[in-house]
């Protein structure tokens, strides 16, 4: 309501700043127009001073923001959008995007100046996720990659080298892993847990570097029931059979490692930020190991920022530009300082100084050879390999079969979303 | 002769009465037919309706029903649920009922006994899931392995285990309802006439006679409710299941999920809101069911 009294109340500007490089008219309107983005602290803080620097830019627009929890985000954006209350530019995760272009609550973004070739160009690739029929519907500020976090104390403690492939993590996990007298693990060499962000390494890292390429057909077909699937199955399950890990060791994987009873553990770019106020955790950070043939894979996530369908007229000219500034150079550094998230675009973050960053560097070198799944349904996709490691963990049943089972789950669910 | 003088507005005095009683009772009937009733009527309607929360709901007719019928983690679901019920209820009822009659003749700190027994129930389940959580973990952190480790006796797998998981989340959930129960209990036998007792003691009668001939009978409303009060709430058992298996909610391997769990993930995380909204109606037609039957049974004849 308030925006639109606002909108009746536009007026002409009267000041000489109001040249602005997207309009270029003499006399402007005041536009004012709503951001929506969930609520986590450092993302709010980010682009408040985002709209502060884009409305010195642009003193005719005003951005006003507004954050939901995250529980009922996707709820209140279903809601308001089509009765016309909603947001004018709205924060997506990039799996809802079919969803959202299904519904025709988002439109697409002009191809000037958003052109597939220079998004193409350059964005990270899996930024190309957002395109459908040669047109972009959003575009990402940051994104997020996963790298092996470790624990310097321990890595010292034990003699062993940070490891760069998968058999020098298994011995240097082997080497810090400790156990009590009666033979529990007290101290796990690698942290796992298919519930947090293994599911990810094993899709998207481990079957393609056991030779295999976890879906085709643009995400539409299950293709790890194979020989390399089976393998990373096996890589992946020998770990709590070596006795390096321990499922479930401490509830959680990142609190193991928190707490300094981890070695070794794999986590998002996300993660930094809780772990540099860690008192008394000297941690480290590298590149996700390769396979033995110097292979690496990386899995990217990323939310992203379209225009939904109730921007309309100077309001969806106002829009554009806002899209403009928060998927700039400028915005992915403060992005990047205030948040920690890593630039979308690879020409800033692969500068030299972020990319030899001890922290931010790993996970900007991973963006290169990252793939982002494109989820039907992640909760429900990730619990199908939850299932597939339990039904062998806790049930006994052969890899093989509990792989198969998986692949024919999570196929059911790429079908039954695709209308299959 | 006989009919009252019709009043200025040309009504009886039972027409102004009956007339006054709808005009108070409108307020509570308007707002339970926005509140309860449409929701449940919408619902009803979903249950026949695809829905992603985004876009516009489409006919699916007895899709959602059929589904539902060969889905096996329905049954897995349908039958953990009925584990919850079957296993909560008789356990808390005995034990309500031990702890009540037992303290009813305690008089020796009375009050502070009662309130310490009456205290869980008051404690935010939330919380209290994520202390059990960190009760049944592995050693190092968790309570109770550390204790079974310092006596040498092997770890128990508590939550990650699909035998155990579920009466171990049915634990702390029993134990907080206890107190409420109690309370129930306590004032049942209070309300019993002591010159029963007495006159039973004149005939020399047994402590189990007592019990038996005077004390539950007479208890039999009093169990009625904290029958049905105890059976719905097992039956819609949610908090300390998701939070005691947040990571894997429901796990492992669907064990401990309960429907009302069920309905929460396919609704709010795969916003598959007609499925959904079709569990629902199952569960609603259930609780209805077993409610039914309960007062039937234990009805007074």
């Amino acid at each position: 309501m308030l925006r639109r009294t606002r909108n009746t109340l536009a007026v002409l500007a009267t000041s000489a700043a109001a040249l602005t490089a997207a309009g270029g008219a003499s006399a402007q309107e005041q536009v004012t127009i709503e951001y929506w983005q969930y609520f986590f602290e450092a993302r709010v803080d980010a682009m408040e001073q985002l709209i502060e620097n884009f409305e010195a830019a642009n003193p005719n627009i005003n951005v006003e923001m507004t954050h939901f929890p995250y529980a009922d985000y996707r709820t209140r954006t279903a809601v308001a959008v089509p009765s016309g209350e909603g947001p004018d530019v709205v924060q997506l995760f990039y799996g809802w995007l079919n969803d959202y272009i299904d519904a025709g609550l988002i439109q697409p973004l002009p191809t000037d100046p958003f052109s597939p070739e220079m998004v193409e160009a350059e964005f990270f690739p899996m930024v190309q996720a957002m395109e459908r029929d040669g047109q972009y519907y959003a575009l990402p500020t940051a994104v997020r990659s996963l790298a092996l976090f470790y624990n310097e104390r321990l890595l010292e403690e034990a003699g062993v080298e940070v490891p760069t492939t998968l058999d020098e993590l298994v011995a240097a996990a082997e080497a810090t892993t400790e156990r009590d007298g009666a033979g529990n693990i007290t101290q796990v060499g690698f942290t796992s847990g298919m519930t947090a962000q293994d599911h990810h390494w094993f899709r998207e890292v481990l079957v393609r570097q056991f030779g295999g390429e976890p879906y085709t057909d643009g995400y539409r077909n299950v293709n790890y029931d194979t020989e390399a699937g089976r393998a990373a199955l096996d890589f992946y399950l020998g770990l709590e059979e070596q006795g390096v890990t321990q499922s479930g060791f401490m509830d959680e994987p990142q609190a193991a490692f928190r707490s300094g009873r981890a070695a070794f553990h794999i986590d998002g770019s996300f993660r930094i930020g809780a772990l540099e106020g860690e008192r008394g955790l000297r941690w480290g950070v590298t590149e996700l190991p390769a396979n033995n043939d110097g292979e690496r894979s990386n899995y990217s996530s990323y939310w992203v920022n379209a225009i939904t369908s109730s921007a309309e007229g100077p309001e969806y000219e106002a829009s554009v530009a806002f899209m403009e500034y928060i998927t700039s150079p400028e915005a992915m550094e403060i992005w990047l300082e205030t948040v920690g998230e890593l630039p979308a675009r690879s020409a800033v973050g692969m500068t030299e100084e972020n990319a030899n960053d001890p922290v931010f560097g790993p996970f900007i070198r991973g963006l290169e050879y990252a793939h982002t799944t494109i989820f039907a349904d992640e909760s429900a996709q990730r619990q199908v390999l939850v299932d597939m490691v339990e039904r062998v963990q806790l049930q006994d049943m052969d890899p093989g079969e509990s792989l198969t089972m998986a692949a024919e789950a999570e196929q059911a669910l790429l079908d039954d979303f695709h209308g299959e | 002769m006989s009919t009252p003088a019709p009043a200025a507005g040309g009504l009886t005095i039972m027409q102004k009465r009956t007339l006054w009683a709808w005009g108070f009772l409108s307020v509570p009937i308007l707002f339970y037919v926005v509140i309860r009733f449409y929701p449940t009527g919408n619902a009803m309607v979903l249950s026949f309706q695809e829905w992603n929360l985004l876009g516009e709901r489409t006919w699916a007719g007895l899709e959602n029903y059929r589904v539902l019928l060969w889905d096996p983690v329905f049954w897995q679901v349908f039958r953990n649920t009925f584990m919850y019920l079957l296993l909560g209820t008789p356990i808390s009822l005995v034990l309500a009922f031990f702890v009540a009659y037992h303290l009813d003749q305690v008089r020796f700190m009375h009050g502070t006994i009662r309130a310490l027994y009456f205290v869980p129930f008051m404690t935010s389940a939330v919380a209290m899931a994520w202390v059990w959580r960190w009760f049944y973990q592995d050693v190092p952190i968790g309570l109770f392995n550390n204790a079974l480790a310092s006596i040498g006796i092997p770890q128990i797998d508590f939550l990650d285990s699909t035998t155990n998981a579920l009466p171990s989340i049915l634990a702390p959930a029993i134990w907080a309802g206890l107190g409420f129960q109690i309370i129930i209990f306590m004032a049942g036998l209070r309300a019993i006439p002591r010159s029963f007792y007495e006159a039973a003691k004149i005939d020399g009668v047994s402590t189990w006679t007592v019990l038996w001939e005077i004390t539950l009978p007479l208890l039999r409303p009093t169990i009625v409710f904290v029958v049905v009060l105890s059976s719905i709430g097992f039956l819609r058992i949610f908090d300390h299941v998701f939070n005691m298996t947040s990571a894997n909610p429901g796990g492992p391997l669907n064990t401990t999920k309960p429907l009302v769990l069920m309905i929460y993930q396919t609704a709010f995380d795969s916003y598959d809101m007609g499925y959904a909204a079709a569990q629902t109606v199952i569960l609603f037609l259930i609780l209805l069911v077993v409610s039914l039957i309960q007062l039937r049974l234990l009805r007074d004849r």
